[in-house]
């Protein structure tokens, strides 16, 4: 907090440009009644899981975009001689208070979300939504360490990784529907980003899955939440170990 | 004559023979046994076509130091000083050998290994950029856990032997580059490490900063029994610190002893000036040569190795002497001769 009034200007920066977000899709809605078959409140619903789970994601990791400079200048070095995991001081260096914009704003349009929705709020529904979140956040978080490891490897690799978290977080905002098929499976099986927000998504909206999968994978994000992240873990320590910092 | 695959070899064991003096001091507190480090280099050869090249940053090194040791670690650029040291820290996994400071395994365990140590790099510092120097002390005492009551002796003391009293509200980045070596090296001092690793931590002090970090060190070493390894290209840094020195070239130690070896291993002569009532031819004598003439004065070159007893003796049996001096050989002319080669084949 050495720099208050830049922090200020910031954080209200980075809500308006969030915000501006969601108020595109509103002005789509302005034209159209219905998007890939979803109406205003499901879109709603999407993109505010979508967007509170990567709020969060970003909030702890997002700072992992930095390694890389890091990586390339060797001033991590200077991180790996003190007695914290390197992942802990990231994530502190410049904790950026000012991400809390997109979490706020995400909070915000699920409070409309869940008003407007005409859905049946079974005990399972409910609970469906903080958990959905949660493991949300957590695969974005293996997204976000996956990358910060890839780093290692090609030093330059932030804007892969942006393709992977920024990119995703858009494309969770709209219904599978308008998405071609063969990217809806790779989401699906490959970078298993449907599980953050379209599969239990789906479940609480009462509509029928992408590619016919069984109903039961509604509650399986905070399984395939650990499981990427104990793998972007391992990737995140071979990337560690194969560190060779940089002349003198 | 050691030769430097000699010292290499017996590293182990043998390497600390030069130091009969600090026998004195404990256990092997670092062990490095053949290790060694291997970059793969991408070198572009065409569009999208590149070539690897692997490069051996360091080749079979070994080497003990004790607790309580202050050892110069001497070299080249890209002789291997810093890889060696950011192994020993754990920031690099070594390729092959074994290494170990105060029984831990550094890559294995860094973190651990990360609260006995302390390291300064000379060329970045490890201080918080923006943050006032005292904030970041402030962080030190929380990262490494240390005791209050411990953090604030250390710290006091490291303000007043390295003259930090008025820097510590002044945010790092505002400092000079010898005003912040000194925080550096107090940061790395406020957890009481073991082993005090210093990578060039005087370039480009000016005297008086060189002075002060230099009488500091060899405080901390004698009161508190801190082990040091230092790399430098300042060999007065070595000379007025260390009674060990090692010296890297090419990931291979081509020597490891007292610095007074040194002159042995190259070779070196010392030089005797020696003022005659009056001029006089060159004097002839097996145990030395002349170098130079002028006038009354004479200076004569002798083996480093040898005493100047015997020689001065019949100097002053023989000829009129009025005055006499013993010059040092010129330690660096010394260690360049080792690089350049002519000593180990």
């Amino acid at each position: 907090m050495a720099y208050r009034l830049s922090f200020a200007m910031t954080a209200l920066g980075n809500l308006l440009t969030t915000a501006l977000d969601f108020v595109a899709i509103l002005l789509m809605f302005s034209r159209v009644d219905a998007l890939g078959g979803y109406g205003l409140p499901e879109i709603a619903f999407l993109y505010a899981t979508s967007s509170t789970a990567f709020g969060l994601a970003d909030l702890a990791l997002g700072n992992m975009e930095r390694l890389g400079r890091r990586v390339r200048d060797g001033t991590l070095d200077t991180l790996l001689v003190r007695p914290v995991p390197v992942l802990a001081q990231v994530a502190a260096d410049r904790f950026a208070l000012r991400r809390l914009g997109r979490i706020v704003q995400g909070l915000a349009v699920l409070g409309y979300a869940v008003a407007v929705l005409d859905v049946d709020w079974t005990a399972g529904k409910v609970l469906t939504v903080p958990v959905m979140v949660l493991s949300g956040a957590g695969i974005f978080c293996a997204v976000f360490l996956a990358g910060a490891a890839f780093q290692f490897l090609a030093n330059d690799a932030a804007e892969v990784q942006n393709a992977f978290t920024y990119g995703g977080t858009t494309m969770l905002q709209y219904p599978p529907t308008v998405f071609a098929r063969e990217m809806v499976r790779g989401v699906t099986f490959v970078l298993p980003l449907a599980f953050v927000n379209w599969l239990p998504g789906l479940y609480v909206l009462g509509r029928p899955y992408p590619l016919d999968l069984p109903r039961w994978v509604a509650f399986t994000p905070p399984l395939v939440a650990v499981a990427c992240c104990a793998l972007a873990g391992l990737a995140w320590r071979a990337g560690l170990r194969s560190y060779r910092s940089t002349g003198s | 004559m050691t030769t430097a695959d000699g010292t290499g070899r017996t590293g182990g064991t043998g390497g600390t023979g030069g130091t009969g003096e600090a026998g004195g001091a404990g256990e092997a507190l670092i062990e490095v046994d053949g290790v060694e480090k291997v970059f793969d280099v991408r070198r572009k050869t065409g569009f999208l076509r590149s070539e690897r090249r692997r490069v051996r940053a360091v080749d079979s090194l070994s080497f003990t130091v004790r607790r309580g040791e202050m050892v110069g670690y001497i070299g080249p650029n890209g002789a291997g000083k810093s890889t060696t040291i950011k192994m020993l820290t754990g920031i690099l996994t070594p390729s092959a050998g074994r290494l170990r400071v105060a029984g831990i395994d550094p890559s294995r365990e860094r973190t651990r290994l990360a609260r006995r140590i302390g390291v300064v790099f000379g060329q970045r510092t490890t201080l918080w950029w923006d943050l006032p120097l005292i904030d970041s002390y402030r962080l030190v005492h929380r990262m490494y856990r240390v005791p209050d009551a411990r953090y604030a002796e250390n710290l006091d003391r490291c303000v007043e032997l390295l003259g930090l009293g008025g820097l510590l509200d002044v945010p790092v980045r505002q400092l000079s580059l010898g005003q912040r070596m000194r925080g550096d090296i107090a940061a790395a001092l406020l957890h009481d490490p073991e082993v005090l690793y210093l990578d060039e931590p005087t370039i480009g002090l000016d005297v008086v900063s060189k002075v002060k970090v230099r009488g500091f060190l060899r405080d901390l070493n004698a009161e508190r029994g801190t082990t040091v390894l230092l790399t430098t290209h300042d060999l007065t840094d070595i000379e007025q610190l260390c009674r060990r020195v090692m010296v890297i070239d090419h990931g291979r130690l081509m020597y490891d002893g007292p610095l007074t070896g040194l002159h042995e291993v190259g070779e070196s002569e010392r030089t005797l000036v020696v003022d005659f009532a009056r001029e006089l031819p060159p004097v002839e004598t097996d145990a030395a040569r002349v170098v130079r003439v002028e006038g009354p004065r004479q200076w004569l070159a002798f083996p480093a190795g040898r005493s100047a007893a015997p020689l001065v003796a019949r100097l002053a049996a023989e000829y009129p002497v009025v005055d006499l001096s013993v010059r040092e050989p010129d330690i660096e002319a010394v260690i360049a001769k080792m690089y350049a080669g002519q000593v180990v084949p």
